[in-house]
């Protein structure tokens, strides 16, 4: 016998993520999911904005990680509240993971959420959690053919920051390359070249934030 | 790995409408995957055959279909098929496009005794 079914793989995930979408709406908190390679530099980057950002914006930080708590020390040590979920194991944070997160973190007095995920340039770009925006990372040490290699993360993100960029005299990479071929798989990606150790760029990632509380 | 929670996604799925029409055994599920996901269709055939062990779902077969990428260009009213990940239209370069089914990831039908 045949049954027809026509129903999403991932409905479960996606009504989740939904409702924590709709949970973070209510709280009027805007919500980026931080996606990279290990290593790319996505809790630098955390420690930059909180510091430059926190005096003005509340903000809140979910980190994710296979095991330890090592981010979130770092982050706790700004003074900021910061929740750390270990996924024992799984490669990606899901919508239930931070629903969990959401009975431990107080979302009322936040204005901004970020959830750091698990280090990987496939598997987190699949699942929702609740975001308003993907934001992606790449450092110049990964090489300049990633967004060909690994697509669905570029093209899901809404935001390209390329780190690192005061390694480029040390390394071969080409920018365009990385711009045009981000741009190919998502034209309407926003790129910003960034160094967290130096702080080269980082106002333009600074005034995307501000300019999307803003609206 | 992703496709671990994908195929526990899939089981649930299959578990519950196999429950509702009173099947015993599955033969064969089919399944769409777009091609803007990120799925290894050995990783998805192992990962099912380790969750289904030991359940009436175990030895049935994942007929997975890749539907083309489809788009459609807003200023040339071309339709063409997104190759090599780029979304442009080949025609006139335009980045105004409609996309259609890429991130699809669905099960479409079982046979079941």
């Amino acid at each position: 016998m045949k049954i027809k079914v026509v129903r999403d793989i991932l409905e479960a995930n996606q009504r989740i993520a939904s409702e924590n979408r709709e949970i973070f709406t209510r709280h009027g908190v805007f919500v980026i999911n931080l996606m990279s390679s290990p290593g790319a530099g996505k809790t630098t980057l955390l420690e930059r904005t909180i510091e430059s950002l926190k005096d003005t914006i509340p903000i809140g930080v979910i980190e994710g990680d296979i095991r330890s708590s090592i981010d979130a020390e770092r982050i706790n040590k700004l003074g900021v509240p910061v929740v750390q979920i270990n996924t024992d194991g799984a490669c990606h944070l899901d919508g239930n993971m931070v629903r969990e997160c959401l009975r431990e973190l107080d979302l009322s007095p936040l204005r901004l959420l970020f959830v750091e995920n698990v280090g990987n340039l496939v598997c987190p770009a699949e699942f929702k959690i609740g975001e308003d925006h993907k934001v992606m990372i790449l450092s110049v040490t990964e090489g300049d053919d990633k967004p060909s290699k690994y697509p669905l993360m570029f093209r899901e993100s809404s935001v390209l920051l390329i780190n690192k960029i005061d390694l480029l005299p040390y390394i071969e990479c080409d920018l365009e390359r990385i711009r045009a071929s981000a741009r190919d798989i998502n034209p309407g990606l926003e790129i910003f070249e960034i160094s967290c150790k130096t702080g080269e760029g980082l106002d333009r990632w600074y005034r995307w934030i501000k300019n999307n509380l803003a609206s | 790995m992703h496709e671990m929670s994908i195929v526990m996604g899939l089981v649930d799925i299959i578990k519950e409408e196999m429950e509702r029409h009173g099947a015993k055994r599955l033969c064969s599920v089919r399944v769409k995957i777009g091609k803007l996901t990120a799925v290894v269709p050995e990783a998805l055939n192992f990962c099912f055959d380790i969750i289904t062990k030991g359940t009436p779902m175990e030895g049935a077969k994942i007929i997975m279909e890749f539907p083309p990428l489809k788009a459609y260009c807003i200023d040339c009213n071309k339709e063409f098929e997104i190759e090599e990940y780029v979304f442009r239209c080949p025609s006139c370069g335009s980045e105004k496009i409609l996309t259609d089914g890429g991130r699809d990831l669905s099960i479409e039908e079982l046979e079941v005794d």
